[in-house]
């Protein structure tokens, strides 16, 4: 995945202002940076959601600038919104979610272990909670095993349980050939499960921590040493 | 997937959120059969001339309650930012497209089917040509839908969009509610040949219509 001079408009606002980003194959990236920086929308312009007005982008080898919608069967988001729809159930909305995707109804089911709904499969989405709602979107991503998986704050709202299977998630992801890119303000957890850091700022990224961050010279919750 | 199973995946969903929330049951209805049973009020002296104008105050009230219905299918996609997860899908944008309008149709035709019940008993109207009825209803609403779901979605991004999609809705759905009423006219009347020219224009507008938001539609729901 390549990024060159990219910049996305949000209006007449530069979200992005040009920002050169290389992310390799397998890989754990933390996306840091403070509010406004442009972390959503660097994970919306790779899942194609946000047009790119200039520069390169290349992602999971599709040119955004031509095409941004071929790769996105391969990839899951996991947004701060679930994607879901009010009225269906958590299994209804997550089976809508996989078959649109290809995959099969079984593969909903596993998803919803895997992250712990399955006691709430049959509940409506409106009657969840907010940890659930996290939960559900996070199952959203997963069920079309993506190659890409983009995280946006996906921490934020969830139980000591839900953080530690997350975890699990992010961590056990490389292994089964899949690129994690995950934006979070939660830096010290997700740095001890990342391989590199990018500090994003002003709509650019602005350093690059190129090796793993052992605890010892972490970089600081304010993007690096 | 193949298209139609796609387009059933959409329409699936549609359908099952709206018995869910029964939206169109709980309000499109009723609010169809109020502007109907207005205009009922507002001719009363004249029972005669209500009957003779049934058609066109049916077909004003399906345009109204249709407004509704597809405004209610573009607040269910911005709801939670559904409408992201539908473009994330990978489902193609004609059969994201032709499963809405799929879901939308069968709603309107629903309605239709008790408002046209409301027409004969509060209009007193005689039902002579039920198959040019048929035929007509469903192609206007094939092209009601259609047509619906193009400027539903050119709406959906915009924070005005339940006062634009009437605005721009009614006035292309314009030749619909024409041909319908003079196709309707002529099935009440028991004359089909004159029905048969207005439902040929009322199937080539759904035609046209299905065909331009096949073409169009992927690229308006990107950018909505």
């Amino acid at each position: 995945m390549r990024l060159r001079a990219a910049v996305c408009l949000l209006g007449r606002f530069p979200a992005l202002a040009g920002t050169d980003l290389d992310v390799h194959e397998r890989e754990v990236l933390l996306l840091s940076g403070p509010n406004g920086a442009g972390k959503t929308t660097l994970l919306r312009l790779l899942a194609g959601l946000v047009r790119l007005r200039s520069g390169k982008a290349e992602v999971l080898g599709v040119d955004l600038a031509r095409d941004r919608r071929s790769h996105r069967r391969r990839l899951g988001f996991m947004g701060h919104d679930t994607l879901c729809y009010d009225d269906l159930t958590v299994r209804e909305n997550l089976r809508f979610a996989t078959r649109s995707a290809g995959a099969t109804a079984a593969t909903a089911d596993d998803v919803l272990t895997r992250v712990g709904l399955e006691e709430q499969a049959d509940v409506a989405h409106q009657r969840l909670s907010a940890g659930q709602c996290r939960r559900l979107s996070l199952a959203v991503a997963l069920s079309r095993s993506p190659d890409l998986l983009l995280l946006d704050e996906p921490h934020a709202g969830l139980d000591p349980a839900g953080r530690s299977m997350l975890d699990s998630v992010i961590s056990e992801a490389p292994s089964a050939g899949t690129t994690v890119i995950v934006a979070s303000h939660e830096t010290e957890r997700v740095r001890s499960l990342a391989d590199r850091e990018v500090r994003i700022v002003g709509g650019r990224a602005e350093r690059a921590v190129l090796e793993r961050p052992s605890v010892d010279s972490a970089p600081s919750a304010e993007g690096g040493p | 997937m193949s298209l139609a199973r796609e387009v059933w995946l959409v329409a699936g969903k549609d359908l099952r959120v709206e018995a869910r929330s029964r939206v169109t049951l709980n309000q499109v209805l009723p609010f169809g059969a109020v502007v109907l049973l207005l205009f009922a009020f507002a001719l009363d002296p004249d029972r005669g001339l209500l009957s003779e104008v049934a058609p066109g105050l049916f077909w004003v009230a399906v345009l109204l309650a249709a407004v509704l219905a597809v405004s209610r299918s573009f607040a269910v996609e911005a709801e939670h930012g559904a409408i992201d997860g539908l473009r994330l899908s990978g489902l193609d944008g004609a059969s994201v497209f032709l499963g809405k309008t799929l879901a939308i149709a069968v709603q309107l035709l629903l309605l239709e089917l008790v408002l046209g019940i409301g027409v004969v008993v509060f209009y007193d109207t005689a039902v002579r040509s039920v198959a040019v009825l048929v035929l007509a209803g469903v192609a206007a609403t094939v092209g009601i839908a259609a047509t619906g779901t193009l400027f539903g979605v050119l709406a959906a991004g915009l924070r005005t969009r339940e006062t634009l999609v009437p605005l721009l809705l009614l006035p292309i759905v314009a030749p619909v509610m024409l041909g319908a009423t003079r196709a309707f006219e002529a099935g009440l009347d028991g004359v089909p040949s004159e029905a048969w020219p207005w439902v040929q224009l009322l199937a080539l507008f759904a035609v046209l219509y299905l065909g331009v938001g096949v073409l169009a539609f992927g690229s308006l729901l990107e950018d909505a």
